[in-house]
């Protein structure tokens, strides 16, 4: 038995396969818990969609899309790492797993930057809201704010779980770099990218819903 | 009996250092650390609802203004349904059973089952905190936009303090199925799983599905408490109905975390206690998923009389009613196991017959509720409060020390004073009764819940209420003194002192840290109990290969 099986498995196998069953489920928490928002959205698009366009001609639109590409991007490393690992191959593993966490830190880094953005135009809900030009003259301010509340909401914690997800990958960078994984072993690796992806498809519903509509 | 003789090793005595307790990935370790975790949160919102037990019992108040009233029956239900109830199965004897039942080592994740004992007492101590801070007021249910617009009281340390008590609840229930998937041993195939497995398994998928609305509800609360951000806000065209929704998807659903574990209990004990298979085992199984499944489609029955459509109205009606089938088809099949079988009336069997009768009573009563006309008549009164006790305290709470009782033996190596056992589950199922029937009168001519000041001529009704809870509350302590006393004097128990079947009998009481020396292998379905003409009755020997013969 390799010594990477905890001692109440009785096979490296049931040891994978309990970690990716539980992972799937996990993700399935995880869906949960955007669909709430989700949900929440579709039932005021429904209700205010005119507001709901109004608020989304003031985003960003190119920097949301080359955020988009940043993402896919890291996605792409990342599931390159693991094939890395998978073909015996550890600087390779390492180079891309640096790649990935650099495309991530980019990624947060223009969402700061958008954030900022918000918050000069006084685009945060609460307070300090002030809708200011608008396109559409018969827009209720209020249902406006609604739309960035969901802005702000959704986009807040996708960031917040991209945060886990750059902690995540840099753990298993240094640990691939200690060269902890290979053809045989290479279960964190991959848990780690099923979840990059699903933060990932999260943001590829984000952007549709809050920069494309209208 | 014979002399049985404790293991000279077992995972109790395996260490003693307190780290070991702390630091222990061993399951049943964790199982009790949340047994002492959750027996104290039970006496704290036990010693709320004495408190306002003893207020009602004149129609003036006279000992708490209102603000401290609102504050109690918060607590109170906060405390029993997120630090008690939903816990309570799953996390002490499901922890402790399950990797035995199916013949495993451990779960499959020991470390994320620390982490969850963990999150709950975090969760828990920023409970307790924002008691302490001055309480909460907006009861259990939060609603918007009174929780996050009016109420001045502590709901942001609440609503984080829950939040972070159901990710330890997520952990469990992932914890589990991966478990049922992965863990079971040779032979020990689906349609071999004791049935306490299934309603876990089927408890378990509910908290991984539902528990993360919860969670995004209680975000989207703090958000709009802390920032301003406004998703129920009326005042911007927010919808605060929308938070109802979002609450009662996970919390319909969450009464089936905290009912279907009772009834895995029952399982185990009404055939033990019946000596004689289960009848309808495949139905008792699949109904508890088909119970999972229908339990996240009826939500909206809690909100008949707030302005949902009248049609989505129909609708939840009628899906409520479909989900009291399989819960019927349980009860009748446990019925059909006691049918002819040789009963005997054990504390265990007195909880699981108390559980049937009282959970039967709180499903038909649910079903006046699920009828829309009743709903309108009846809603936010007392009757609510009596239809859900009977569930969650006459069932859930009833199969909890059920289930305490019988596997006692096992997790302690002791046995419990018999006489004392009867004596309390006697005092239980009258002082419940007293309890809570007089509820559902007072409901039905009109009282509403919530209210500590109360029309003169209710007040018999409610005294009859608030001495049942103090006869609820000896039944309840009595337990507690007599598990300690026989943590050192109960007679040792034996491997399998109910001759029951299933794995974790087969294993000495206190089981070692392991479990298993080797791994065992399943030959036979659950529920082997030998025919009635095998004259061999309960407690004749404590052999342990008697009760189940190769
Ligand atoms: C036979 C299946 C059941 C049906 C048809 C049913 C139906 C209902 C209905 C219609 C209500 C809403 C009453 C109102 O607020 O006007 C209700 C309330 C409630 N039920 Fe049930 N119920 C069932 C089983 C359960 C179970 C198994 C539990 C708990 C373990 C439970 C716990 C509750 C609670 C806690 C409430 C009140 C929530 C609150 O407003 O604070 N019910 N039930
Ligand atoms: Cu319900």
């Amino acid at each position: 038995m390799s010594d990477h099986v905890a001692h109440h498995f009785d096979s490296a196998e049931q040891q994978f396969d309990a970690a990716r069953l539980g992972m799937w489920l996990f993700l399935a928490t995880e869906i949960m818990f955007f669909g709430g928002m989700f949900a929440g959205y579709t039932v005021y698009r429904f209700l205010y969609p005119a507001a709901f366009v109004e608020g989304s001609s003031h985003l960003h639109l190119v920097l949301g899309t080359v955020n988009t590409a940043v993402l896919l991007l890291s996605s792409l490393t990342l599931a390159l790492a693991v094939r890395s690992a998978q073909v015996n191959q550890p600087q390779g593993t390492v180079r891309l797993l640096l790649a990935t966490l650099l495309f991530g830190v980019v990624f947060l880094g223009i969402k700061a930057y958008e954030y900022s953005e918000k918050f000069a135009a006084h685009h945060v809900p609460g307070k300090y809201f002030v809708l200011g030009e608008t396109h559409n003259p018969d827009v209720v301010p209020g249902h406006v704010e609604l739309f960035y509340s969901f802005y702000f909401a959704m986009t807040g914690c996708h960031a917040l779980h991209m945060i886990i997800g750059i902690v995540m990958v840099s753990i298993v960078a240094v640990k691939a770099w200690q060269g902890s994984y290979s053809a045989e072993y290479y279960t964190p690796l991959e848990m780690t990218g099923l979840y990059w992806h699903f933060v990932d498809i999260v943001w590829v519903f984000l952007f549709p819903l809050l920069y494309l509509i209208g | 009996m014979s002399t049985a003789e404790l293991p000279k090793r077992h995972y109790l005595n395996a260490d003693y250092n307190i780290w070991s307790w702390l630091l222990t990935t061993d399951h049943k370790r964790i199982g009790i650390l949340y047994m002492i975790s959750l027996t104290l949160f039970f006496f704290v919102g036990g010693a709320a609802a004495i408190l306002f037990r003893v207020e009602l019992l004149t129609p003036e108040a006279d000992l708490v203004v209102s603000p401290t009233y609102n504050r109690l029956f918060t607590l109170h239900g906060v405390v029993m349904v997120f630090f008690f109830l939903v816990p309570s199965i799953p996390a002490v004897l499901g922890n402790f059973l399950i990797p035995m039942m199916i013949g495993a080592r451990d779960l499959a994740f020991p470390r994320l089952n620390l982490l969850s004992w963990y999150l709950f007492m975090a969760g828990g101590l920023l409970a307790i905190w924002a008691i302490v801070r001055g309480g909460v007021d907006t009861g259990w249910t939060f609603y918007t936009p009174y929780s996050t617009t009016e109420s001045n009281s502590q709901v942001m340390a609440m609503a984080v303090g829950v939040f972070v008590a159901g990710f330890s609840s997520i952990l469990t229930g992932l914890n589990i199925i991966v478990t049922t998937h992965t863990m079971r041993t040779q032979g020990m195939t689906w349609f071999r799983l004791p049935l306490f497995v299934w309603a876990h398994y089927a408890t378990s998928i509910i908290m991984v599905l539902g528990t993360p609305v919860l969670a995004i509800s209680l975000v989207l609360i703090a958000l709009e408490r802390g920032l301003g951000i406004g998703v129920f806000d009326p005042k911007l065209g927010g919808d605060p109905l929308l938070f109802q929704h979002l609450f009662w998807f996970y919390s319909h659903p969450a009464v089936y975390i905290m009912i279907l574990p009772s009834m895995a209990v029952v399982s185990e004990i009404i055939p033990c206690f019946s000596r004689k298979p289960i009848f309808g085992y495949k139905m008792i199984a699949l109904s508890s998923v088909a119970i999972a499944v229908l339990g996240f489609l009826v939500w909206g029955h809690h909100m008949f009389v707030s302005g949902q459509s009248v049609f989505a109205g129909l609708i939840f009606s009628f899906l409520s009613m479909l989900v009291a089938i399989p819960s019927a088809v349980k009860v009748f099949n446990w019925t059909a196991t006691l049918y002819k079988g040789s009963i005997s009336l054990e504390t265990p069997m007195l909880y699981a017959l108390g559980f049937i009768g009282l959970f039967t009573l709180g499903g038909l009563t649910g079903l006046f509720l699920a009828t829309l006309a009743v709903d309108v008549h009846v809603h936010d009164t007392y009757f609510i409060v009596a239809h859900f006790h009977y569930i969650m305290v006459g069932g859930a709470v009833m199969g909890y020390l059920g289930g305490i009782h019988f596997w006692w033996p096992k997790m302690t190596g002791r046995m419990y004073p018999e006489w004392w056992g009867r004596i309390s589950a006697v005092i239980v199922f009258v002082g419940f009764n007293l309890t809570f029937f007089p509820q559902f009168v007072l409901g039905y001519l009109g009282m509403p819940r919530r209210y500590h000041i109360y029309p003169e001529e209710f007040q018999v009704l409610n005294v009859m209420s608030s001495a049942g809870a103090s006869i609820l509350g000896l039944g309840y302590l009595l337990p507690l003194c007599y598990l300690i006393w026989s943590l050192k004097y109960g007679k040792v128990a034996g491997p399998n002192p109910w001759k029951a079947t299933g794995l974790e009998w087969t294993t000495p009481s206190p089981p070692s840290t392991f479990n298993f020396d080797e791994p065992p292998v399943v030959t036979e379905p659950a529920y082997n109990y030998p025919p009635l003409d095998d004259s061999s009755l309960p407690h004749e020997t404590s052999d342990p290969t008697a009760s189940t013969p190769s």
